[in-house]
């Protein structure tokens, strides 16, 4: 189960002709695929477009009443390699993924498809995650689009134009035999809003009808001289196809074309940006009445020559806002007015900035200086947004008003209650014995260990790959071993043959963590092959150390509790120093929490109401006997384990707190006794509806202790003044 | 023909601009049922709205922003063409930041969220402190007021209270509190009863939400109102770090035994007669911490050994005198079993913890203490020849070794644990004749002997030397590590003496000290030094 439920959204899907649908853009997508009879649809999570796979996830009897098939596939080569149905029957697909990162798994597959073609649509939603929030390296999903030939849609952030793009989409890929990728970026597919739905579609052609009558066109196949054919196919057949279908549905837009000699050609994607811009500029209104003409690329590849050529015919310059880089559509663009001989100046990365996301900001002032060079008359000097203004200029919003160190950064770190901290708790606790070693991390929520307090870690080289970024490090000689990290959902997309496998096959003996919280967490909370939970539509319950010793490890140990950070170290330590030749693998077990409090906390409330007995843990700090040193946070970071005003009048430090949001995971105090910190933690055991025993005991407690108590105090009499 | 008619270059009359919302705030905080609880309540009141974020692992714990963005419809017309609406803030164009802790309005100006021409600036004064905040060896604290200042003087309204305590005594979340403040703030052309209506409409903790939320509505209200300068007493702290109580000062020094209890009246007097005023409120804690600790006579002890010093102090305000008062009591003080036992079963300590944990009446509460004590800390206890013969037995450190190892978790609420917890409190008069005593009373005798020897040559550097007490704190292992890096700062005390700036060079050195556990920054320091 996802850590959201999408109960609700699901409705919408249902939703026929003419009713309005309202939500987040990624679900409108999911909209859109039905509305354009999909017959099957795979993935892999990841923000921006976990979303997708889950709201599909807990649709399961739409998709059965639909014929639509789903798939949580493996990873995102499995999920490209699924648009293999498309190619000999008229089936729609769809896959989407997280991109580059996903896009980088999938291209191998993804450009065999697009060698041979395909016969029915097949659509790929990259999640383009690129700009503030973006957890990868910025780079663009634009270059697969290229190398492959596949085309790439951008299309306004809009949730009428991202629906109406799914069915082009779907039309393009069928009217040219080519793969079409539809690149969403991060804030569309979180972006509010509504469009009008219409009823979904039952695939015309249904996966049974294939499997029963099973096809094979050889010249699909991408093996000489199939394969030289195909590149020429592309060329001769599908672009220009391709081109047709773009113009002839005016997929791209003019705007204003012929008003002013200039002009601006613009990603759809930004439109909303640009738009804005203008608008600040004095030059549109929020309806996107632009005064300066506009070619929007909803279609960023291929670039429709005849179409850039008309829209430069007759003006002076124009300017092409195109995020991120290389800063391929320039390129492109300088090819073809230089071939066609056209003289209209092109600005682009020369007036905006090179790398980097297209902010508001960063538009703005490009447009500014774009206008100010050839078109000064209609820029009102006077009425210019802050925005523009030099930063050192008191009007500007980056006017220093507040001194730099006020304000320090606040990387995501682990959750409260998180059970992978105590796993890098009792990693710096048998490194403080044992010194420091190597440390290859991976991606996950376990990468957080790289930040304060833990430090842990020295690269991440990609998904499942943790073992492998440290396979070089296999000196027979060494006196040290290395360790890698992996998360349970990195393990099961790669993981167990790209590392696991490698290690054991090339002797490595290093040791890695498998950090298994039961979920696919950093995506969302998705289910997984070694997920405990029973999964009504999954098989799950493989455990992971049963799949190493399959692959041939002989030292293999599952922690099934990661809060026992005594226990945790000790096995560090033992997996670091042991005679034991080859891989090392601890499996590292707890439930992300996450997940379980979505579960556990209205379970508790219920029983609570019920009158049934419930026991609430939760932790605090005796301010009395905290001296202020804050050395259990620097091996903790809990976010509900934080500092606050020390009482005691004499000393200055602040002291740590436990705040009202702690869950009572009970780490404080695991690693007060592992680190043997100090005495100041203590847990509170609430009991709800306590029974008749508990009652009685608390009976006899009240008055002993209340007895002995008053000799305590004996120890403060004559020295408060009373 | 396309079907994607976005219904462009259609002129519409009267446009205006859209109203613009940011709000930061962290992940898990509630910023995104915010956002959407805006977006509904111009929704529903005749406005196109959109709301955006970036989700996903960046979201976890770090800081996120919501952007909504608002405008108006043009009549009940069903077809009118939807606006273009923005997806992200353009700094210097936001008419509400919402900030959901204090530096994170820090943050919103930075970013441009939150200028003077333009916004109303709603911030929570609570903190939620960052990292290296939290993780200082000492403190580390960002000062709120300089947060506060530089908020005042970046927005056109600046909107501030603890919408997150208002929110926790309401039993809910501090969106509920946030969303209170900008009805209030009425930046949005929406009543409060609209937004009200809003949360009523959703599903969970509907009474605890609008309870949230009309505090939060009124206690907006009320920071906006025209502040009256108080001119009679202490004007009410803005910020949560408290310092010592003005009026407790004073009384410390015109009448200090108003302060203790009849067994301190000597020494209180002694206070008034012998010492300068700004030490006398340090020393009136000082002596009923000693006292407390041991006896009347430690009390008389900790006088001694701080007039030694107040004697020859020749510095500004007596800060010298100040300090050796404060460091020398709470190093009489060290924390030992006998001290932690006595705190940990007091009734005050019970009633808090009580409090603490927001139980009702009918609900049972139970305390479970983690507890790992060393073989030095058992040993530090027992009188001297004792401990130093259990110390090097080997059966006996086995014999801890396997009782404590995996730390001991003691109910102190249960009979047994209370006990144990009893006892080791009572023990108190043993102390004198322990171990640990004799060796600490040396350490503070040879550190104030520095100190005294100092005043009168270089009374800066005898400052400094006293403030290196700050190093000695904590238990274990950060108690050991503490002692180290001060026992290596006196020992290059010699060295230093010699140099043109000695006092600077303990200062560096104390600093260098508190920036990291292994001591690497001290001993690099030292390296640096020599």
């Amino acid at each position: 189960m996802a850590e959201r439920s999408f109960a609700n959204e699901v409705q919408e899907l249902r939703l026929g002709a003419g009713a309005e649908f309202r939500g987040e853009g990624i679900l409108a997508v999911t909209k859109g695929l039905l509305q354009s009879g999909v017959a099957y649809v795979g993935g892999y999570q990841g923000a921006p477009i976990s979303h997708l796979m889950d709201v599909l996830g807990d649709a399961s009897e739409i998709l059965a009443e639909l014929d639509v098939y789903f798939e949580n596939s493996a990873s995102e080569a499995t999920a490209a390699a699924m648009l293999a149905a498309s190619v000999h029957y008229p089936l729609r697909g769809a896959v989407t993924f997280k991109s580059t990162v996903g896009t980088n798994v999938a291209s191998d597959a993804l450009a065999n498809l697009a060698s041979g073609g395909v016969l029915g649509g097949a659509l790929i939603i990259v999640g383009e995650d690129y700009g503030e929030g973006s957890s990868i390296m910025q780079e663009r999903s634009h270059a697969f689009a290229m190398k492959s030939q596949m085309w790439l849609l951008d299309p306004r952030p809009n949730l009428t134009a991202i629906v109406d793009f799914v069915e082009k989409g779907f039309e393009l890929s069928e009217a040219s035999s080519t793969p079409v990728m539809l690149e969403l970026r991060l804030r569309a597919c979180h972006l509010h809003g509504s469009f009008i739905a219409k009823d979904n579609k039952r695939p015309s052609f249904t996966l049974r009808e294939a499997i029963e009558n099973p096809q094979r066109d050889s010249s699909r196949v991408v093996l000489p001289p199939a394969s030289f054919i195909h590149e020429q196919e592309k060329i001769k057949d599908r672009w220009p196809a391709a081109v047709r279908f773009i113009q002839e549905n005016e997929l791209n837009e003019f705007i204003a074309e012929k008003r002013e000699k200039v002009g601006i050609i613009l990603q759809g994607g930004l439109f909303n940006t640009v738009n804005r811009a203008l608008e600040l500029l004095g030059l549109s209104d929020p309806y996107g009445n632009s005064e300066i003409p506009l070619y929007v690329l909803n279609v960023t590849y291929p670039i429709i020559d005849q179409e850039v050529l008309r829209f430069c015919d007759g003006k002076d310059a124009v300017l092409l806002i195109e995020e991120g880089q290389p800063d391929y559509i320039e390129q492109n663009l300088n090819t073809v007015l230089r071939r066609a001989g056209d003289l209209t100046l092109l600005h682009g990365k020369d007036l905006l900035p090179v790398a980097g996301e297209y902010t508001p900001a960063a538009v703005t002032k490009g447009i500014n200086a774009f206008l100010q060079k050839y078109l000064p008359a209609r820029v009102n000097l006077d009425n210019l947004p802050t925005v523009v203004l030099d930063d050192n200029d008191p009007r500007s919003p980056f006017a220093p008003r507040i001194s730099p160190e006020l304000v320090q950064s606040r990387p995501p770190g682990f959750c409260t209650g998180c059970p992978e901290r105590p796993i890098f708790a009792a990693l710096k606790l048998a490194e403080r014995e044992l010194g420091p070693h190597i440390v290859s991390a991976d991606i996950g929520c376990h990468l957080f260990s790289i930040n304060a307090p833990f430090n842990i870690g020295a690269t991440t080289m990609g998904y499942g790959l943790g073992s492998a970024s440290g396979s070089a490090f296999n000196a027979k000689d060494a006196d040290k071993r290395t360790i890698a990290f992996m998360g349970d959902g990195g393990f099961w997309h790669n993981g167990l043959t790209s590392g696991v496998g490698n290690a054991v096959f090339n002797e490595n003996d290093q040791l890695l963590v498998v950090v298994d919280n039961a979920y696919s967490a950093a995506t969302g909370g998705q289910d997984l092959l070694s997920s405990r939970a029973e999964n009504p539509s999954r098989s799950t319950n493989h455990p992971i150390e049963r799949a190493v010793r399959g692959i041939g490890v002989k030292w293999a140990r599952t922690m099934t509790d990661t809060f026992k950070v005594a226990e945790m170290r000790d096995l560090f330590k033992e997996a670091l120093t042991t005679q034991e030749k080859g891989p090392k693998v601890i499996v590292a077990q707890s439930e992300c929490t996450l997940n379980r409090e979505r579960r556990e906390k209205p379970a508790r409330a219920k029983k609570i109401k019920e009158g049934k007995r419930v026991v609430r843990e939760l932790y605090g700090v005796d301010p009395e006997t905290c001296t202020g040193d804050h050395s259990c946070i620097r091996i903790s970071g809990c976010p509900s384990l934080t500092i606050g005003p020390n009482p005691d009048p004499l000393r200055q430090d602040p002291i740590a707190v436990v705040l009202e949001t702690c869950v009572g995971c009970g780490l404080c105090g695991e690693n007060a006794h592992a680190a043997a910190l100090c005495p100041s933690f203590y847990r509170t055991e609430v009991i709800y509806n306590p029974s008749w025993w508990d009652k009685s005991k608390l009976w006899v407690r009240h008055r002993y202790i209340g007895w002995l108590q008053k000799g305590i105090e004996k120890q403060r009499l004559g020295i408060d003044a009373v | 023909m396309t079907t994607v008619d976005l219904k462009v270059n259609t002129p519409i009359p009267g446009v205006t601009r859209p109203i613009t919302m940011a709000i930061l705030a962290m992940g898990g905080e509630g910023g995104g049922v915010l956002a959407d609880w805006v977006v509904e309540v111009a929704e529903r009141n005749g406005y196109f709205a959109q709301n955006t974020s970036v989700a996903g692992v960046a979201q976890r714990t770090g800081t996120t922003v919501y952007y909504v963005e608002m405008l108006r419809k043009i009549g009940d017309d069903p077809n009118q063409p939807e606006p273009i609406l923005s997806t992200m803030p353009t700094p210097g164009e936001v008419d509400i930041a919402v900030a959901s802790e204090l530096m994170e309005s820090g943050r919103a100006i930075q970013r441009g969220f939150c200028t003077p021409d333009r916004t109303t600036l709603i911030a929570s004064t609570n903190r939620v402190y960052s990292m290296p905040e939290r993780t200082a060896m000492g403190d580390g604290r960002i000062e709120s007021q300089g947060l506060i200042d530089a908020a005042k003087q970046s927005a056109k309204r600046f909107i501030r209270a603890d919408f997150n305590k208002l929110a926790l005594d309401n039993g809910s979340v501090i969106s509920a509190c946030l969303f209170g403040a900008i009805a209030a703030a009425r930046v949005m052309p929406f009543s409060r009863e609209q937004c009200e209506e809003v949360i009523r409409s959703g599903g969970k903790g509907i009474e605890a939400s609008l309870a949230a939320f009309d505090a939060g509505f009124n206690a907006a209200l009320a920071a906006e109102r025209p502040v009256v300068e108080v001119t009679i007493g202490a004007r009410p702290p803005e910020t949560e770090d408290l310092g010592p109580d003005p009026a407790a000062v004073e009384r410390a020094i015109k009448d200090p035994s108003s302060l203790v209890g009849p067994k301190l009246t000597d020494c209180a007097l002694r206070i008034k007669s012998a010492f300068p005023e700004q030490a006398r409120y340090v020393l009136v804690e000082g002596i009923k911490r000693t006292a407390e600790y041991q006896d009347v006579e430690y009390a008389e002890q900790l006088l001694n050994r701080v007039a030694r010093i107040s004697r020859v102090d020749s510095t500004q305000d007596s800060k010298l005198t100040v300090e050796a008062a404060r460091y020398t009591a709470l190093w009489m003080t060290y924390e030992d079993t006998i001290r932690v036992a006595f705190h940990k079963t007091r009734k005050v300590r019970f009633d808090r913890v009580r409090a603490e944990s927001r139980a009702t009446e009918g609900e049972m509460v139970q305390v479970r203490e983690f507890l790992h004590p060393q073989i030095e800390e058992i040993t530090d206890t027992l009188p001297t020849k004792l401990g130093r013969l259990l110390l090097g037995s080997k059966l006996f450190q086995w014999l801890v070794f396997k009782i404590t190892h995996k730390g001991i978790k003691i109910q102190t609420s249960s009979v047994w644990g209370f006990t144990v917890l009893y006892v080791l409190a009572r023990l108190r008069p043993l102390r004198r004749r322990s171990l640990r005593f004799g060796i600490e009373q040396s350490r503070i005798d040879h550190w104030l002997g520095r100190v005294a020897d100092l005043a009168v040559t270089n009374p800066e550097l005898a400052y400094q030397v006293c403030l290196c007490q700050q190093l000695i704190k904590g238990y274990g292992d950060t108690h050991a590590n503490g002692l180290r890096n001060f026992e290596a700062i006196m020992d290059y005390l010699p060295i230093a003496i010699k140099a043109s700036d000695p006092a600077s060079i303990i200062k560096e050195l104390r600093s260098a000290a508190l920036a990291d556990e292994s001591g690497g920054a001290l001993t690099l320091a030292l390296e640096r030094s020599k």
